[in-house]
């Protein structure tokens, strides 16, 4: 439970990843909440049956091979607990969760962090989410560095002059 | 200081008008409260404390802590964190000469308190009489808090009577639930709440919801607070007064003050007290400090008035509270300089914690703030290490630069009606202070007085929409509404509710709630 003294997880403590070739074959939903909370959101906006949950208190497990990346669970997971990662054609893709102005747009070069808050790179925005079609929870693709899909957790909008 | 865009809320300010702050003329929009007003306007200094003139700001912004007593058009002692402003109104601090913010006063009291300590005014100066008529004159010039209505009511005070089947007490996630299964029911229900709008703390919550959708999980609270207050308009069986206080509960009578001016005397046949609850404080140097707030308040200021608390915080606790206000206070473009956290480890959910840490903001785990720095207003906090003893660890002490600090420790339950009506209570820690006796449907041991939401034990509101819902549905089983229908539905929350807490982080609240339930007293008598 290491991971409730410093407020991320480790490398150790992730879920299970799921394989290079699924990740390229097509988006897969990644959730990284591994506490016991009482939440089902995400299981409930599942029509793939991809989420297993034994009770409204146990964390949610994958099926990555039910998950056909409709993205659902990501709109509405109050905790911002859902990535959407993918590998097309040697580059890595990370959809995620976004609540702050200025609004990112499609085409924008991004600060990249990682689940500490480090700069781990820059990475640019491939598809936006606009925030009114989901009651103010922005979905933002960013196109970053292969290796990295397991690491971006975060983006930061680059200021002017900057 | 007023924030314009946010990425969640869209603020409506309404018109502009001008109130006199100490003389001074203050720009501020028509639905802000005064408290918000004089913030935004960079006022920090409302009161001086009672005794020794210490400068008090701004703290719960909910009515409850009185840091923030005024005079307003000549009546003293008002919370104007309640009183919303209207053009031309004159406010002015008391206690202070010649204001609160320069006070000559607090100089004052250190000079004679030395040479006339606290008490001495009985033994000294009580010869000549004249001489005593003199001092106890000025004395009683100095002392009390503020100065005495300077008007007397002059409007048509009225006294309505009202027979109901239930009245609830309090307009919070709680109270609408219950409101709505009882009149869902077949129940004539009064919806009674201080403010001029339905939601309780609901209005602040710019977050998603956790829980099941069938509880709304994955919608904000402020959109669950218009969800409710819709449904609640499409019942007309609900009777829902505004501005109106609950001051008492006679024998199953209700005394009530609607905006002020009229006295409501209510005849119901069952009562919900969902009365909310109170923001907890923390013992440490210069905690009365302006710039040391609560974070509901700070809530309150940012998400419903749209004024931001300041440039940099402190957040002193990592429960979900302080772990939610960190996300919000960056949305509204503040930084947040760190958490601490006096346990080993977060208290709140880890994904509430995950969501600031990557976007950098420290955690402090097994520290806590020794004191506030500042003269006037908080510049900095002192942290320091916690050893296994809770003891502080000597040469760990931090500075961490912040104009504002948040302390979100907990919260206690705001017991005092169902005290007053006669309710067994119980001190329950694991509840957050003195809470009922309860059966499994709310009812406590005055037959008829219901309770639900945080005054039943300190939880969050997904629980207290769910206490609410079986406080409301089985009063009006009991009053002959419903029947197997209703019926059901009370099971079937009732069961909800359970699973709901049958995580580690319900399991505080189950051994709490052990304590309180009748049923469970019962048996361990048997």
């Amino acid at each position: 439970m290491s991971y409730l003294v410093r407020g991320y997880l480790e490398e150790d403590e992730l879920p299970p990843k799921p394989s290079k070739e699924r990740l390229e074959e097509r988006a897969v939903a990644y959730i990284e909440c591994p506490q016991e909370i009482p939440c089902s959101p995400c299981i409930e906006s599942c029509k793939y049956d991809a989420i297993r949950m034994e009770n409204i208190n146990a964390p949610p497990e994958m099926d990555y091979e039910k998950c056909n990346g409709c993205m659902q669970c990501i709109r509405v997971c109050p905790g911002l607990a859902i990535f959407m990662l993918r590998l097309k054609d040697g580059k890595g893709y990370v959809t995620l969760a976004h609540e702050f102005l200025p609004w990112p747009k499609k085409g924008q070069e991004v600060v990249l962090l990682n689940r500490k808050g480090e700069e781990v790179g820059k990475g640019k925005v491939t598809w936006v989410l606009p925030p009114e079609r989901n009651d103010q929870t922005s979905l933002v693709r960013v196109e970053i560095d292969p290796d990295l899909i397991f690491d971006v957790r975060a983006i930061r909008i680059i200021e002017e002059g900057e | 200081m007023r924030l314009e865009d946010h990425p969640i809320v869209k603020f409506k300010r309404g018109k502009e008008v001008t109130i006199y702050f100490n003389g001074k003329p203050v720009k501020a929009y028509e639905g802000e409260t005064v408290a918000s007003a004089l913030y935004a306007a960079g006022i920090r200094t409302f009161s001086r404390s009672f005794r020794f003139h210490r400068p008090r700001g701004f703290f719960c912004a909910i009515g409850k802590c009185s840091s923030c007593l005024m005079e307003v058009d000549g009546i003293p002692n008002i919370r104007v964190c309640k009183v919303y402003v209207r053009d031309g109104m004159r406010i002015k601090t008391q206690n202070s000469f010649p204001n609160a913010d320069s006070d000559l006063l607090g100089f004052l009291d250190s000079i004679i308190d030395r040479f006339y300590p606290h008490g001495s005014h009985y033994k000294k100066f009580n010869r000549p009489r004249i001489l005593r008529e003199f001092v106890t004159k000025q004395i009683r010039g100095f002392a009390g808090a503020g100065d005495p209505p300077k008007k007397v009511f002059e409007g048509n005070a009225s006294y309505e009577k009202i027979e109901t089947d239930l009245a609830v007490i309090g307009g919070g996630p709680a109270g609408m639930s219950a409101a709505i299964f009882a009149a869902r029911a077949g129940a004539k229900v009064i919806l009674m709440d201080e403010n001029p709008f339905l939601g309780g703390q609901l209005v602040k919550q710019t977050h998603r919801f956790f829980g099941s959708g069938r509880h709304r999980a994955g919608t904000r609270g402020i959109r669950i607070a218009e969800i409710l207050a819709d449904e609640i308009k499409e019942l007309k069986n609900i009777d829902v007064r505004y501005e109106t206080k609950v001051f008492g509960i006679y024998n199953g009578v209700v005394g009530a003050v609607e905006r002020d001016k009229k006295l409501l005397e209510i005849l119901p046949k069952k009562i919900v007290v969902a009365t909310g609850a109170y923001e907890r404080t923390l013992v440490f140097e210069n905690n009365d400090l302006p710039g040391v707030y609560g974070a509901g308040g700070v809530q309150t200021l940012m998400n419903v008035f749209g004024i931001k608390p300041g440039n940099v915080g402190l957040i002193v606790g990592s429960g979900n509270v302080g772990l939610i206000l960190t996300y919000q206070l960056m949305q509204a473009g503040i930084k947040v300089a760190a958490i601490v956290e006096a346990m080993p480890r977060i208290g709140g959910y880890f994904v509430h914690a995950a969501k600031v840490r990557r976007l950098g903001v420290p955690i402090y785990t097994g520290y806590t703030i020794q004191r506030a720095i500042g003269k006037k207003k908080v510049e900095a906090a002192e942290i320091v290490k916690l050893d296994e003893k809770w003891c502080a660890v000597k040469g760990t002490e931090k500075r961490i630069d912040c104009d504002f600090i948040c302390i979100a420790i907990g919260l206690s339950p705001t017991h005092e009606l169902l005290y007053q009506a006669g309710c067994k209570m119980r001190f329950i820690p694991e509840l957050g202070g003195l809470v009922p006796l309860r059966n499994r449907y709310g009812e406590t041991t005055v037959e008829g007085v219901y309770v639900a939401g945080d005054v039943a034990g300190i939880e969050e509101a997904t629980a207290a929409m769910m206490e609410g819902r079986i406080a409301g549905i089985d009063a009006a089983i009991k009053i002959g509404y419903g029947g197997d229908e209703a019926l059901k539905v009370r099971e079937e929350v009732v069961r909800d509710l359970k699973e709901f807490r049958e995580g580690p982080f319900g399991e505080r609240i189950v051994s709490g709630l052990k304590k309180v339930s009748i049923e469970e007293l019962q048996e361990a008598e048997a």
